[in-house]
């Protein structure tokens, strides 16, 4: 009983905090009386929302889609690279300095490239969510792999492991709660590389009616954009919380420990 | 892997063939004027099933010595054989088992002393049909000579450091090693846990016979475990002594008050107290405690 008044007061507590904000909002925006072309409150949002839902859904579909495919090949690209250079020095050592110059490239200016060899659409807004997801996913394998007790690997050597058993048996499951923080930050800055690519070149997506939007001044549809984004972005977190709390449960062992 | 020619050693015909032999092998990390002597041209045989412990200053090369015997490391002069063969192309197993347990955190505690069985041959074919059946039998009745019955399930998080080393031995030794090596294994511990440990260590080595390397900065526990106890010197390291413990088996902890092993340690303490160049002189305050 004690667990669960604290799992309401947690969960309470974020729940009040969020109903507040738009409370505030609401309330700010109706007194201060401004112009909802300038900030739309909550309710004119909602209304727009499902005003306009059967013309806003194509577009939720279109990037849930492209953003979900640049994020899984991201995924696959980052983990592979991961592994590669968090299990050699010499890999780690030859092309960390190429991915740290090639991450600090801002990937808005990647966009116009991709269209350039692609033509506007899907496919510039799928390259640049893998693009931007692969680096923080890379970065976080190769330092769970690097990070092996150097008595680890000496035991699995004695024991005259092959690389591969000590990547299978003790790397890889040790980089897990590495890799999973890297795909819950990687799913938001794939949202956010998929929303550019469509805000600057194509005819399709969330972030492409709300260009549409704001430039007929349609500025609830805009902020009914965001939420959309929003509510997207905080779905694939959560899905992936659960899917990490179920792989690497080992790693958050102090929400529940057993009597021993 | 590969060692070049491993020339095979003619086995010694003696009372006890030797197993392990050190021939002027020398450690030097580094280069140029950089270069650091960890370990000094070093002669030593060990006899198949000796139990021989390796004390000295910190930084003498004992676990460098334990490293080479593991195949860890290479010698940078010298040669090391162990099973008659130069090390890199010993087909013997060895079992391994350091201070830190390192027990991996995602596994319970049956799993990870499973572990050698999936890698180690000729344990790894047939792994998947006998993980549940032949080998989860071979862990438990391990485990349960260690003291651990019924706490396969467990993780290791849910253990105590004492609990985690004596999973760790058992880890060590699932694989039935030739060789085990030991690395300040009990160092971490409280005394009284450490002196079970030493009980159960001594039980497990007169029940499998195995030949044990044992680095360790209680002497104490040297006099109690070995057969042997090598003394080494401060950095580079050299064997300054090589002497047999004469107490007879199976030891107790009140053998450790008997003259005969204060004695022993005295004359060990002695040794590295002139090896670390320091007076063996220890001032004691009026009244302190």
């Amino acid at each position: 009983m004690e667990r669960v008044s604290e799992i309401i007061r947690e969960k309470g507590a974020s729940t009040a905090l969020i109903i507040g904000v738009f409370v505030f909002w609401e309330l700010f925006c109706l007194m201060a009386g401004i112009s909802d072309i300038l900030l739309p409150r909550p309710t004119q949002i909602i209304a727009a929302l499902i005003q306009y839902w059967p013309a806003i859904w194509p577009h939720t579909w279109q990037t849930l889609y492209t953003t979900i495919v640049g994020f899984g090949i991201g995924v696959v690209i980052g983990l592979l690279l991961g592994i590669l250079i968090g299990s050699s020095k010499l890999a780690y050592d030859t092309a960390y300095p190429l991915l740290v110059g090639f991450s600090s490239i801002p990937k808005v200016a990647v966009v116009p490239i991709f269209v350039l060899w692609y033509g506007a659409g899907t496919v510039p807004a799928i390259l640049t969510a893998m693009i931007i997801c692969i680096f923080p996913i890379v970065v976080n394998v190769a330092t769970g792999i690097a990070t092996v007790e150097p008595e680890l690997e000496d035991v699995m050597k004695t024991l005259k492991a092959s690389k591969t058993d000590i990547l299978w048996n003790v790397s890889l499951p040790r980089a897990m709660p590495y890799f999973f923080a890297a795909l819950k930050v990687a799913i938001t800055l794939a949202f956010v590389g998929s929303v550019v690519a469509e805000t600057v070149a194509s005819n399709r997506g969330i972030g492409n009616m709300m260009m549409i939007a704001s430039s007929s001044f349609n500025v609830p549809l805009v902020f009914a954009g965001l939420f959309v984004l929003a509510g997207l972005g905080v779905t694939l977190y959560v899905l992936f919380s659960l899917i990490e709390r179920r792989v690497t449960g080992w790693a958050h062992r102090k929400t529940d420990v057993a009597s021993a | 892997m590969n060692a070049g020619i491993s020339d095979i050693r003619p086995v010694e015909t003696g009372q006890a063939s030797t197993f392990i032999e050190f021939e002027e092998a020398s450690i030097t990390y580094g280069r140029g004027a950089k270069a650091v002597q960890a370990l000094a041209p070093t002669s030593l045989k060990i006899a198949e099933g000796e139990f021989v412990a390796l004390v000295g200053p910190s930084g003498c090369g004992k676990s460098t010595i334990l490293k080479m015997v593991g195949e860890l490391l290479k010698p940078s002069t010298g040669h090391v054989f162990v099973a008659g063969r130069e090390i890199g192309a010993t087909p013997i197993r060895i079992g391994m088992a350091y201070q830190n347990p390192t027990l991996l955190p995602w596994l319970n505690i049956r799993d990870n002393v499973m572990l050698p069985l999936k890698i180690v041959p000729p344990f790894r074919q047939g792994y998947r049909s006998k993980r549940k059946g032949e080998y989860r039998d071979r862990v438990e009745a391990l485990l349960a000579q260690v003291g651990l019955a019924g706490f396969g399930d467990k993780f290791p998080w849910q253990l105590s450091g004492g609990m985690m080393q004596r999973a760790n031995l058992c880890r060590a030794l699932i694989h039935d090693p030739d060789l085990l090596l030991l690395d300040e294994p009990f160092g971490a511990l409280d005394q009284f846990t450490r002196e079970e440990l030493w009980a159960i260590m001594q039980d497990l080595w007169l029940s499998k016979k195995l030949t044990v390397l044992l680095v360790t900065h209680d002497l104490k526990e040297a006099a109690y475990l070995a057969d042997r106890i090598c003394v080494m010197s401060a950095r580079p390291g050299r064997i300054l002594d090589d002497s047999p413990v004469a107490l007879a088996r199976p030891r107790t902890i009140d053998m450790t008050f008997e003259p005969d092993f204060v004695a022993l340690n005295q004359r060990l303490r002695a040794m590295i107290v002139g090896a670390r160049g320091g007076t063996g002189i220890v001032n004691h305050a009026p009244g302190a405690a």
